[in-house]
């Protein structure tokens, strides 16, 4: 079994809408020091071992469903989980 | 001509296309469930607007992988006519049956109002009833209207003349170049924010969008009633 957590945000390149909005929220509450704001998502799947190797099935996950690589990056990380 | 307006579990505006094309335009319209394996039966594929499976993960990210939309890619190939308002547009970018992808607005607001258009070609199955350049008035109900797309993608877009709508004044999403709508290089698959069926009937607010409808009917007849 395989405990795989994958972040998405939106590119470096595009414009972040949300995380413009949040920036400017937390320049109000004078942490000036902010100087960008991502706003991405965060899912945890649970995958269970299978001949196809986990990071390639990941990957495949990702760019086919999980992040619209148009215009989001995606990254994950992959930890084995022992059954309890 | 027969048209389906395809309905995904969270489409609401398959009723709206459905009467603008039975009683406004008078064509032939059914009713087509996500799970159907086959659209040859068709002339014309709509596929309508709403929240397809709650807009979960992405916009259209899920129903792309329904059933039909196997067919839709089908349909498209052989040319037949395919059009994808609102959340139909963000099912045909997440498919790639179009270029690009959707940000929410710029103003994190849903907005539900008329916007003005310019109709940037008219050159395509879709247009050809309007005049180049000529200013029109469509209802947009979007959260998620902001089109984005890389530069390559853009001068592509410009070159191949596939920017078919733009908004005119003001720019209500934040979309690039005021993006309204598009259309594929072959220029069968049109997608657009605006909702050309929710415009069918003076007595709803105007009937800019009819022409949209009778584009696409024109185009057909032309193709294949053979003048006796």
């Amino acid at each position: 079994m395989y405990k795989v957590k994958v972040f998405v945000t939106l590119r470096e390149s595009v414009l972040d809408p949300q995380g413009t909005v949040v920036k400017s929220s937390l320049h109000s509450l004078n942490y000036q020091e902010v100087t960008d704001v991502r706003i991405g998502k965060y899912m945890e799947l649970t995958i269970e071992k299978s001949d196809q190797p986990i990071d390639e099935a990941v990957k495949e996950m990702c760019e086919r469903l999980l992040a619209n690589v148009v215009i989001e990056d995606y990254r994950y990380e992959i930890e084995e989980a022992v059954a309890q | 001509m027969r048209f389906a307006v395809i309905v995904f579990p969270g489409s609401n505006c398959d009723v709206d296309m459905y009467h603008a094309v039975k009683d406004e335009l008078g064509a032939e319209v059914e009713y087509v469930w996500h799970d159907r394996e086959s659209l040859d039966e068709y002339d014309g594929i709509l596929l309508p607007g709403g929240f397809s499976y709650g807009d979960y993960l992405r916009s259209g990210a899920i129903a792309r992988f329904s059933n039909v939309m196997k067919e839709v890619v089908k349909a498209a190939e052989a040319g037949k006519p395919v059009l994808g308002v609102c959340n139909g547009f963000q099912i045909l970018l997440e498919a790639g049956l179009l270029p690009g992808a959707m940000r929410r607005n710029e103003s994190l607001k849903f907005i539900c109002r008329q916007v003005e258009l310019t109709v940037e070609n008219n050159h395509t199955m879709f247009s050809s009833a309007y005049e180049k350049n000529e200013v029109i008035t469509i209802p947009i109900a979007h959260g998620e209207g902001n089109y984005y797309c890389d530069e390559e993608t853009l001068a592509k877009l410009k070159e191949n003349n596939q920017i078919v709508f733009t908004y005119n004044g003001s720019n209500p999403n934040g979309s690039l170049e005021d993006i309204a709508g598009i259309i594929n290089e072959k220029g069968n698959v049109l997608g657009m924010m605006p909702h050309p069926e929710r415009a069918v009937d003076e007595l709803l607010g105007g009937a800019d969008g009819l022409k949209l409808f009778q584009s696409i009917v024109k185009q057909w007849r032309e193709a294949h009633v053979v003048n006796a």
